[in-house]
């Protein structure tokens, strides 16, 4: 995994709260077998219409997606993301994000940013070429005007994401304590292998 | 607060912790992996680029239930995409070593219905799977959460995850439910009292004495929404009713076995006294049948209530998306639901298509047509649920009134197999997402329970099954 580092972006919003998964990807492109070539299926069925943002200028070439309230909202699907992070995003920024895709977004490189309402009003209300920088270093979001607004992060994923710490990894690296649990582990389910 | 007074999902939490250390996550063992083919095969690559074995073959099982058709088994499968996705999982377990219950298995089923009725899903485990119902297997006490692919590649390779606490949060629902008032009712309540994100970054436990009346099955639909109202698990405390649900399934422990699991088990219910972060309260007596008029589960009312005034919404945002709500869905602001025009009704999905729901739609439809302008799709949970359902009739008795009885899976719920609704069809389904094009580009879906479900195919219209008893 790449380290991440500090970006300059133009904002995409999407005034929508509860953008569920099913929207970010629809189900019906989750046949595939590989995390490739999901980007065309960005908000497939949103970007049938020509005046949808993604399909404007201002959906182009820009890294931070503003998102209403509880993104992310539905399915486990980490093709959300797949699909977030090949169209080009690296943040979204939010008041809120469900669980599942928040995990998701962190083992991918997009960083999920969530802002006060009052910042969140602002970032919508910014001139349609305004930048905001991300520092996940500093765990800052800075805005047009040189306001630095803090954000929380897992430490963890930080590290991981800043020093590209692959998590995998790190848990591979846990097998001896992974043993000893197993060894004074109870379980009642020895053996999944079925009967027929 | 007591610092030893635990809650049932930090008995199971504190049980599977492997190793803590500060500045990271705590590495979580898990007992029992469910995996399927939409959500895994990119993690079988995963490890295959990396040289890596699955860690316990032993605790992973995989089935079949997102892409496959409902239709007759014998034929091939004809969507080259969904073919080749099914072969891959066969594949990898093949590869992996993992028991695969295959489309032509025996115990094919939808993987959240197949775990329960296997006697896999047990009480104080760990449980996860590549999607996000699998909340349900919490019905039994168990910690039982969706991940991403990601993680699936974590489980598969090393048996753990890193996960940081969940914040507990208590739904009590008191009283007893009325006749027509069912579990789905319950969950389609608790996500329009709190909203889909109301129970984010928390793990539920549903308590009261409406919870405690309901069987293993109503317990699951009720688990299996957790994440419909935000949280990512949601969990029952065991008692008899789970006892006496496992005893003698296929892989629940045997007899002196099963006396030492059912002691242990005991000791897992929340201790009298322990706290919870939040608690929401729900009166089971007050509750009628519930249905969706949005496109989030969040957005219900009562089946004798009317669709919301967008006017009347204050935040511009949440107007907003009641007013696109109200477009897509092709309703009048204002209006009663009841009464409102049905395409299709689906009676099927990981949250409603066990046996007591085909039993209770078959009950009512048994002697009963669907109207002749509704198409009627009964989808068994799995091929366990099907054989029941056909040793006790209840195929013949949807066919006589007019419906479709097929294959398990996860079919209509998520569209992805063939099974959807056209653009701008309307239908009442028991699965558990109403989101803008989930049962098909364009369809719109009114979620609601078995029993409003095959009312609604009987007279053609959305409908209280109150009417009808």
């Amino acid at each position: 995994m790449k380290p991440f580092t500090a970006f300059e972006s133009r904002l995409v919003p999407l005034p929508k709260n509860n953008v569920d998964t099913d929207q970010i990807i629809p189900a019906r492109f989750l046949k595939t077998t590989s995390k490739e070539g999901l980007d065309k299926n960005l908000f497939a069925d949103w970007r049938q219409d020509p005046d949808f943002i993604l399909n404007t200028p201002r959906g182009q070439n820009a890294q931070i997606l503003l998102a209403g309230d509880n993104f992310g909202c539905g399915s486990s699907r980490e093709h959300a993301p797949w699909a977030l992070t090949q169209f080009g995003f690296r943040a979204v920024i939010s008041t809120s994000f469900a669980d599942i895709f928040k995990q998701n977004s962190l083992k991918n490189s997009l960083i999920p940013i969530v802002v006060s309402p009052e910042i969140h009003t602002r970032l919508f209300s910014l001139r349609e070429d305004a930048k905001v920088k991300v520092d996940l270093a500093t765990q800052t979001l800075t805005l047009p005007d040189g306001q630095a607004v803090e954000f929380a992060v897992d430490s963890f994923s930080k590290t991981c994401l800043l020093e590209g710490i692959d998590e995998l990894g790190w848990i591979l690296k846990q097998e001896p304590a992974i043993a000893a649990y197993e060894k004074t582990r109870t379980s009642t389910l020895n053996t999944l292998q079925p009967s027929i | 607060m007591s610092g030893n007074l635990k809650t049932l999902s930090q008995k199971v939490w504190d049980s599977h912790v492997v190793r803590e250390e500060a500045g990271a996550p705590s590495l979580i063992y898990i007992d029992l992996h469910l995996v399927h083919e939409v959500t895994s095969p990119q993690a079988f690559q995963g490890l295959r680029e990396r040289g890596l074995k699955v860690r316990r073959p032993d605790l992973t099982i995989a089935t079949t239930d997102h892409s496959i058709p409902t239709s007759d088994r014998s034929l091939p499968i004809l969507d080259p995409i969904a073919k080749k996705q099914v072969e891959q999982l066969a594949l990898n377990c093949k590869e992996f070593g993992i028991p695969h219950y295959g489309v032509h298995s025996s115990h094919q089923g939808i993987v959240h219905v197949i775990g329960p009725e296997l006697g896999f899903t047990q009480p104080g485990m760990t449980v996860v799977c590549g999607d996000s119902h699998t909340a349900t297997h919490g019905a039994f006490g168990a910690l039982a959460f969706g991940i991403g692919t990601s993680e699936v590649e974590n489980v598969l390779a090393t048996q753990c995850l890193l996960q940081r606490p969940s914040k507990t949060f208590r739904v009590l629902v008191n009283g007893t439910l009325k006749t027509g008032v069912s579990a789905k009712d319950i969950i389609l309540a608790l996500c329009a009292h709190i909203g889909i994100g109301g129970g984010t970054g928390t793990v539920l436990e549903y308590a009261g004495s409406a919870i405690r009346a309901l069987d293993m099955e109503g317990r699951m639909t009720v688990c299996n929404m957790s994440i419909e109202a935000g949280a990512r698990a949601g969990m029952v405390a065991p008692d008899d009713t789970t006892f006496n649900y496992l005893h003698g399934r296929e892989f629940a422990p045997k007899g002196k076995d099963w006396d030492a699991a059912v002691a242990r088990w005991k000791q897992l219910p929340t201790d009298d006294g322990a706290t919870f972060d939040r608690q929401v309260l729900i009166d089971g007596d007050a509750l009628e049948p519930m249905i969706t008029w949005g496109t989030n589960p969040g957005m219900g009312v009562s089946i004798s209530g009317a669709v919301p005034e967008p006017s009347s919404i204050a935040d511009p945002l949440e107007r907003d998306a009641v007013s696109k709500a109200l477009i897509y869905m092709g309703l009048e602001a204002g209006k009663p639901i009841l009464g409102h025009p049905v395409n299709v009704v689906f009676i099927g999905s990981c949250t409603n298509s066990r046996i007591s729901d085909l039993r209770i739609a078959a009950q009512l439809l048994k002697g009963r047509k669907v109207n002749p302008s509704v198409r009627v799709m009964v989808v068994p949970g799995s091929m366990e649920v099907k054989r029941q359902a056909i040793a006790e009739g209840l195929p013949e008795i949807f066919r006589a009134a007019g419906c479709d009885w097929r294959e398990p899976g996860c079919s209509m719920c998520i569209a992805m197999n063939g099974d959807q609704l056209e653009p701008g069809q309307y239908s009442v389904s028991t699965s558990n997402r109403n989101f803008e094009g989930r049962q098909g580009k364009g369809g719109r879906t009114f979620l609601a329970s078995p029993q409003t479900a095959a009312a609604s195919a009987i007279t053609g219209v959305v409908t209280d099954v109150r009417t009808l008893l």
